[in-house]
This record gives structure tokens, sequence and C-alpha cells, in this order.
């Protein structure tokens, strides 16, 4: 299977995420540029962190119009696998794949921390190799990252268990602990913190290999060995 | 047009003299497009005229110097194919004026500095100087410069998307009129991958890319090199404006352009702008660069020639293409968004022309203003020094709120408030980000590591310029030894006064001698940085402050940290107590903080025992005998001992020092070639010790949950670890939130 990493002008965690999934997970990864009109071949879809178009606007909001992104929400709509890392959680907000926003923290200022996820669910393409209740920790790097949404959305969240991941110690203010959320279908899921910085022994967790490690798994079961084409990437 | 009389002349900061050298040079009066471009081109900032004779002192050679002082930044070999390229530079005056796009700005010129040589930068780091925040007149000043230059690096550098590892951040009074901001920054590329900013081939096109050029940041290098007076807050017009998105798309348009194979040469455009780029590249080609004005992409209308060769626009790049091949570069560009445009060419007359709509405004030889700028050797006396050489009686009450006391300081507190603003693992590099003795950052091509550390004492440097820059250094290589890193080469960023004081100028010369000889005993060549003069507000200068930024290379492993970890660990002090009179003991934060008094001498420095304890601390690194590993410095024994204990893990030590020196200098001296190693093997570690004829007394052990210090059985200190821990952690936010 292939996981694709789109790179936005201003992205600057594709090339992490691109190294999580090739050399921490060992699966074949390429990069899709915003402005191609389709992600191609690949059977899983990364939206990186970062600043995409610089974000002087708020965040993601002119990431949404690229070309690029009509094509995720078509591959999102087609059941694919969607996930959004911080900079692409806000743009995965911003585009309406997932409900709520994602504003400035509470301290107002940008933090960069290892912090402790508790799985909520592993009933999810991302999570499912977690255990439910377990500990990650997973860094995060962000100056807007207050999850943020109405009463009846959080509820909603709640009830349809789509909150898959909270803070244990909040350090953004966001509301209920949230730290990463699933769409209905469950095959989106945005994070604001970093897997992909906790996929490697020797950056102190590898904790974060457990959300690539689901997507893996959850494209194993869906795509028969055959249908699966993997070809070499220089 | 404009008549030159003396008062234009001495407004661009040029005096008689230097301005009949341009008349010589010329064979004729300058015009006033002409005077401007002297003007940046010979400022201090942009010709080190005062420096220049002295820098030549600093050995810049080594096996493993690929490049030297004299390019965009320097560059060594670290073996397996690839090289790095590191270098200093500082932002103080920009961040005075404007401390956010100041020190923003300030990130983001250094990192061009790296990938214009072809460099990817992966590390920067900070050294930072401001008045004290608690300061009864210009407190919330302080405030407000710390806050805002701690925001304008981390939008930079987060935006821009390299991790901000390390650093130092200090206070002063003698910062109040003059904060320092100094900025790090390292790369690394192929050694076949390296780009020069050299213009070569007559006939070849000259290429504008990035940012269009505006007014803003017009004569921002003749800035940096006046004394700040009332007026200079007027100067806020002068600071540029960063957009580091801006910089992203040109770092990676202009890495993939350079793999087209088609450019030549490559500089970017910082101090003084177009003027600087298009000199220097024909100076260092041996050749001439002819642009015209009307083809820069410009911002404003109305820009005038002088404006346009002046501006200092941030996000601009100036290349040199083989010609014929312009489309494969510009096909790059266009792919990233990018305004290129070809402004210009190579000639072969060697000289510097600039024409507005075909008519010119500007004929220079480029080694006028790149080489043949003045060198002056200026007067040098005996250093400034203010301080006593006696120091008062003193006799602690109560150790333990010493203790508690310094690690509350500014200079020794918890600097987490600032960073954790810095993304520090961005490209998921990082092994060891702040907080360290050294940052560690693994590269991912080779499997090594290179570590790298930010070392500064402005404090020592006021008592002794000389025995302070030796001492920064020394420190600085202990650093990286520390981490188990062989330190191989140097950076400097040099701030000082004003030059043209002789009591100034003798610091700065005594700092450079001092910094020359410890890295010629070092082995650690300066491959290049930047020099800072003129840290004066209304006639008060600066302490001397060089600040040496080294880097080291190690195999890549899991750091070794200073934290205790486990209980029960012997402590065994490499390099032993040391020692340290009365006099010298006026240098330490001990007696800034607690007797709020500067005396004596900085502490006492034997460069060959220094270096056989750094020898000794990276075999016990290297061969796994470290659990946890510390350098004494700044607070001396107590405050890295009570450093040791704020890990996650939340161990404690107890030691018991068998010395004869009073309580307050054992405790808190700041006596150098220390280094604090927690180890399950003492008696291996001892093996090494003796063979480099070090001292290695175990002087206790860790323990769970609290810090106690005996000397001879006497307890000293007696504290748990939650409270000091609560203290240094809090102490920086509480001073900067009330």
């Amino acid at each position: 299977m292939r996981f694709g990493v789109v790179v936005f002008p201003g992205s600057n965690c594709d090339h992490d995420a691109w190294y999580a999934v090739r050399a921490n997970l060992g699966n074949a990864a390429e990069f899709l540029w915003h402005n191609d009109p389709t992600v191609g071949q690949v059977d899983a879809v990364i939206l990186p962190g970062g600043f995409s178009y610089g974000d002087y606007l708020r965040c993601g909001a002119i990431a949404k119009f690229s070309p690029i992104m009509a094509a995720v929400k078509r591959f999102a709509r087609e059941g694919g696998l969607v996930l959004g890392i911080c900079n692409g959680f806000q743009i995965l907000v911003e585009c309406g794949l997932l409900p709520g926003a994602l504003i400035r923290n509470r301290s107002l200022r940008f933090i960069c921390r290892e912090v402790k996820l508790e799985t909520v669910t592993t009933i999810s393409p991302f999570s499912q190799s977690s255990e439910k209740g377990r500990i990650l920790r997973i860094p995060i790097a962000h100056g807007e990252g207050c999850y943020y949404a109405d009463e009846r959305t959080l509820d909603e969240l709640e009830a349809e268990d789509r909150v898959v991941f909270r803070y244990v110690d909040n350090p953004n203010g966001s509301l209920r602990d949230i730290a990463g959320i699933l769409n209905r279908e469950r095959n989106v899921m945005g994070m604001m913190p970093h897997p992909e910085r906790a996929s490697d022994p020797l950056m102190g967790s590898i904790d974060g290999l457990a959300v690539f490690q689901s997507m893996a798994a959850a494209l194993a079961v869906n795509q028969p060995a055959t249908a699966c084409h993997d070809h070499p990437h220089s | 047009m404009t008549t030159l009389t003396p008062e234009i002349i001495a407004a661009h900061q040029l005096t008689e003299q230097e301005y009949e050298r341009i008349v010589t040079l010329l064979g004729r009066e300058p015009t006033y497009t002409e005077l401007g471009i002297f003007s940046v081109m010979w400022s201090e900032h942009c010709s080190y005229k005062s420096s220049r004779l002295h820098l030549k002192k600093l050995p810049t050679e080594s096996r493993l110097v690929v490049q030297g002082p004299g390019e965009n930044a320097g560059i060594i070999d670290i073996g397996n194919g690839h090289a790095i390229a590191f270098k200093i530079e500082s932002h103080n005056h920009p961040s005075f004026i404007e401390p956010f796009q100041g020190a923003a700005t300030g990130v983001g010129g250094i990192l061009r500095d790296i990938f214009t040589m072809g460099a990817r930068p992966i590390a920067v780091m900070d050294s930072l100087r401001f008045g004290p925040l608690d300061d009864p007149q210009v407190g919330a000043r302080n405030r407000r410069i710390l806050s805002g230059v701690v925001a304008g690096i981390a939008h930079y550098g987060n935006c821009f998307g390299v991790p901000t590892v390390g650093g130092e951040c200090v206070f002063d009074p003698s910062y109040n009129g003059n904060p320092l901001v100094n900025v790090f920054a390292l790369g690394i590329f192929r050694k076949d991958e390296i780009f020069y900013a050299r213009a070569r081939g007559v006939g070849n096109p000259v290429i504008y890319v990035g940012a269009k050029t505006g007014r803003d940041g017009i004569h921002g290098a003749s800035m940096a090199s006046a004394e700040f007076t009332e007026e200079s807050k007027q100067k806020r017009p002068n600071v540029q404006v960063g957009d580091p998105f801006m910089e992203k798309l040109l770092l990676e348009a202009c890495l993939e352009a350079m793999r087209t194979g088609a450019v030549v040469g490559i500089q970017d455009m910082g101090a003084a702008g177009l003027t600087c780029s298009t000199c220097e590249m024909g100076s260092r080609g041996g050749t001439g660069i002819e642009i015209e004005l009307a083809r820069v992409p410009q911002r404003e209308t109305g820009m005038t020639p002088y404006e346009t060769m002046l501006s200092e626009s941030q996000e601009r790049m100036l290349l040199v293409v083989e010609q014929g091949r312009e489309e494969e570069v510009f096909q790059v560009f266009r792919r990233w968004g990018l305004d290129a445009v070809t402004i210009g060419v190579v000639t072969g007359d060697g000289l510097l022309r600039v024409r507005e709509n075909e008519v010119a405004v500007a004929e220079i030889p480029n080694r006028a203003l790149a080489d043949e700028a003045p060198i002056y050797d200026r007067p040098h006396t005996a250093p400034r020094r203010t301080a006593p050489m006696e120091g008062p009686r003193f006799s602690s009450r109560n150790l333990t709120n010493d203790l508690k006391t310094l690690l509350a300081a500014g200079d020794l507190c918890s600097k987490r408030w600032i960073f954790e603003q810095y993304d520090y693992m961005v490209r998921t590099n990082t092994t060891q980000g702040p907080g360290g003795d050294a940052a560690v950052v693994r590269i991912k091509e080779t499997g090594t590591s290179i570590a790298m550390a930010l070392d500064g004492n402005g404090r020592y440097c006021c008592l002794s310029p000389r025995e302070g820059a030796r001492l920064a250094v020394a420190e600085c290589c202990r650093n990286l030894s520390t981490v188990g890193a062989l330190p191989v080469a140097a950076t400097n960023c040099l701030n000082f006064g004003n030059p043209e004081r002789p009591e100034i100028m003798a610091q700065l010369v005594e700092a450079i001698e001092g910094m020359a000889e410890a890295c010629s005993f070092f082995d650690t060549p300066i491959t290049g940085g930047n020099v800072s003069l003129y840290n004066e507000t209304l006639g008060e200068a600066v302490y001397p402050t060089p600040v040496v930024g080294i880097v080291g290379l190690m195999k890549t492993a899991q750091p070794v940290t200073i934290d205790f970890k486990l209980y029960g660990r012997p402590i065994v002090l490499l390099g032993g107590l040391g020692r340290c009179d009365a006099a010298r003991f006026g240098s330490t934060q001990y007696a800034k903080v607690i007797l709020k008094r500067l005396w004596g001498l900085p502490p006492a420095l034997d460069l060959d025992y220094e270096k056989r304890v750094q020898t000794a601390a990276r075999d016990i690194v290297s061969a796994g005998l470290a659990g946890a590993a510390h350098d004494v410095s700044d607070g001396g024994l107590a405050v890295a001992l009570a450093e040791c204990c704020f890990g996650a893990s939340g161990v404690g030590a107890a030691v018991d020092l068998d010395s004869d020196l009073p309580p307050e200098i054992l405790l808190f001296h700041e006596g150098p070639s220390r280094i604090l190693i927690a180890t399950a093997q003492p008696e291996q570690v001892a093996r090494i010790a003796r063979k480099y004829r070090v001292q290695a007394p175990v002087i206790g052990a860790t323990m769970r949950g609290s810090l106690r210090i005996r000397r001879k059985g006497v307890v000293l200190v007696d504290c748990d670890v939650k409270s000091l821990r609560a203290i240094w952690e809090g102490a920086l936010e509480k001073a900067l939130e009330g």
C-alpha cells in the first residue's frame, strides 16, 4: 500500500511524515503536490504540519482552495483514509471534512513540548493498534491548537465515539481536552499532536507509530495483497 | 543632481578622509547613489574596518575546514561525503528598535547565509542578552523586548521549519539600553553540492529572485554601525519586515534550482541588499556586474536608484546562471510561485555598473567597494575596567536559601518559557534539544550526529576580556565534550561598544587574542562570524561580549542527558572540586545575585587541564559509562547538582565534599574544568580519569527526592527537589508575567 503526503507551499513536516512512513514504518510513501488535481494511486493521504501558504490568514483557510484538496475531499468521500496532523487538522476543519475549529492556544503562545495523550477509542483505522485507555507520549508544536466547537457538536462527537485522543494535561485549552477527532464515517482523522515525531526510538518515543501502524493494518484488511500496488520509490 | 555637501557626507557616516579615498579610487566625485553605495559597503557592519586587522589573528584552518571566513558561512567536512555550513550573526540594533521584526529578520538573514551555499538549514540557536526584567526603571521595556524577540525568533524559525535547538539567555543592566540578539544556524549538504557567491563567466545573466524591493531597511547596515541616541527610536522604519513563508519557498526553490546544474553562483541580499550582493559576487569572481534597475521587481513606485540599491528588503537572492539555461531555472521558481527576473549580466571589466532606464547611475570598481575599504588600526589602551579588584567580606546566613535565590535568578532559572515557543523538533533530528549542555541533531544522511553549543560571558570579559574569551571557548568545548562530542570548528559573534574609544578597542583586541589562543589550543578554528560594534546607548557600552558557537562530531546514539535517572548511583566530579580565591569569586553568579557586586577576575583556567578533563569526559561518555553528565559553570557546583535533579524522575543527590574552602566558595565558585557524572561503574570512570591525570573524586550518590550537600559531614544545603524545582521552573514566567 502507498501513503501520499501532500506538500503545500509552507508545509514543513511533509518530509518528517514521509520519513516516519518510509523509514520507521517501512511502508511506501510519496509526495503529492498542492497543484495536482488528483491524489493518484495512493491508498491513504496525510496532510502534514507546517504553515500552508504562510498561514497569514486563518490557519488552513487558503489551503482548502488548493486543487489537491478537492481531490482529497473526493478521496475521503470514497472512503479513503485521510490523516491531518497539526496544520493538516486545521485544513480538515477549514474545508469541512471535520467539525469545529482550532483557535489560538489559551496562553496565546506557540507551544512545543511532549504531551501525554489518552487513547479514547480504538474503533478507528487510526487507533486500532493502540489500546483503549493507553497513554501515548507524542509532541505538540502549534500556536493555534485549541479545539473549539459548540456544545452540540462536542456532545455528538462523544456520543458517536469520535474523539480518538484526549490530552491528559490539557496544554492549549482545547474543549473537553480533545486532541484528535474522526469524521462520522471514521475514515478521516485530524490531530494536533505530531505522531511522526514519535516514531523513532532516537526521538525519545515511538508511541506515534501506533497511528501509522493502525492505518497500515486497516488498509491491509481492506485490500487483498494482490491489489496492493507497491512501486519502488526513489 | 544632488551636491554632496560635508553634511550629506557626514550623514552617511563617512569621514573626510574616507570621502577623499573614494574620490581617489573613482578618479572623480561620486554621485549621490554612489555615495550611498560606498557608505554601506564601507560601514563597520559590512567592511569590518575596525576589527579586520585583529581578526587575522584567529586560527581559521584545520584538516576539516572546507571553507573559512570570507564566504556566506564556514564549511567543514563531517565525513561520508557530507559537509556542514554554519555561522552566527548579530541583529542587536534592529532588535532593540523593533524586537519582533528585528529578531525575526535576524533568523531570516542567517538562514539565507546557509542555504545560499546549497546547504539545507537543520538547526538554529540563539544567544540573547537583555536588561533585567525587574529593573526599577526599564524593567517593563526589558520584558517587552524579551517577549518580542522570542516571539520573533519563534515566528520565523517555526514557520520556516527549522528547529531552534538551544542557546543561552543572560540578563544584566549592561544590556538595558542595548540588548544582544545573536543567531546561529547550521545546514547540511553533500560535499559536491557546495555553491559559492561568485559571479563567473562573462555574458552570464544575473537573476533576481524572491520578494520585491521596497523602501524598508534602507541604511540598516550603517544604522548597525552607530551608537544609539534618543533619536534611534525614529529609525524604526530602517528595520525590515520578515516573511518566513517567502523564505521557505526561496529555500526549496533555490535548492531545486541548484540541482539543475545551471546555477554558477548565488548570494542572498542581506545587509546592504542589492549593492552588497552585486559587488561582492563580482569581486570574488574577479568579474564585473552590470544591472538595470528598471528590471528590479519593486513593491513601491517612484523608488530612486539610491533607494533601490540600498534597500534591505528581506527574502531576496541574486543568482548568476549559465547563459542559455535561464529557462531551466525560471521553471523551478515558477513552480514555487516566485518572481525571477534577469536584471543584468556578468561583465569582464570588474565594474559594478548600475543603470536606470539605460542611464548609468553608478559605476564603481567592485574591488573598491568590497576589498578596498579602509582598514583601521585604532588606538587601544588598557581595557575599560570599572570593577574593583577586591570585594566585600561576606558570610552566608543560610546556604539553602542562597541556592534557592540563585535558582530563581534570570541567568540560571529554567528557560522553558522561552524554548517552548520554539519548534525544536521539526525535521525529527533533535536528539538533545534546549536545556542540555549542548544541542544534538542526528544526520539522517550519514548516520552520525552533530552537537553544537553557544557560550559567552560578558561578566567575565568585563573583568578580563582575554581570560573571559578563553573561558567562553573552553566552556563551549566542555559543553560539547559533556554530551560526548569532539569539538571541531567554531564561529564567533563579537559584541562590543564603540571601537573609536581606545579602552573599548582594547577590549576587542584582547578578547580576539584570548579567543585565538583558546581556539588554537582546542583545534577549533573560527570559520566565520560577525562583529557587532557600537553597542552603546548614550555613551554607555555593553559588557564586552564575545559569543562563540562551536560544533562537534559524534556517533549517533541516545544522548547522555543532564538529569539523574536512578537512585543509588555514585556521582563523580570529574576534574575535582577546583580552586578559587576571593578575587576570582567576584565574577560568579553568587557575587552578582547574592552579593550584588562584581569584582576581581574571572575564574582561573588551565587550558591543558581543561583539555584533559574534556578528553576524559568524551571517553567516559562514549564508553557508555555515564548515566547523566553535566558541566559545572554558572552558579557553581551547587547549582549544577540541583540542575541534575530536575529531570522527570525527581531523583536527588547526597554529596559530602572533602574540602577546606569556605562553604560559599566551595558551593558556588565557577572554576572551569569540572563535569558531574552519575555512573554505575565508578571504578572504570576513575581508570579513564587516571589515564588523563585528571581528578575524579566520588562525591556522593543519587538519592530519592532531596538534595543534600555536606562539607566534611556538616550539612550545608538540604532541601527537597520538588520545591527547588518549582522555584527554578517558575522564575522566568513569574518575572515576565508578574
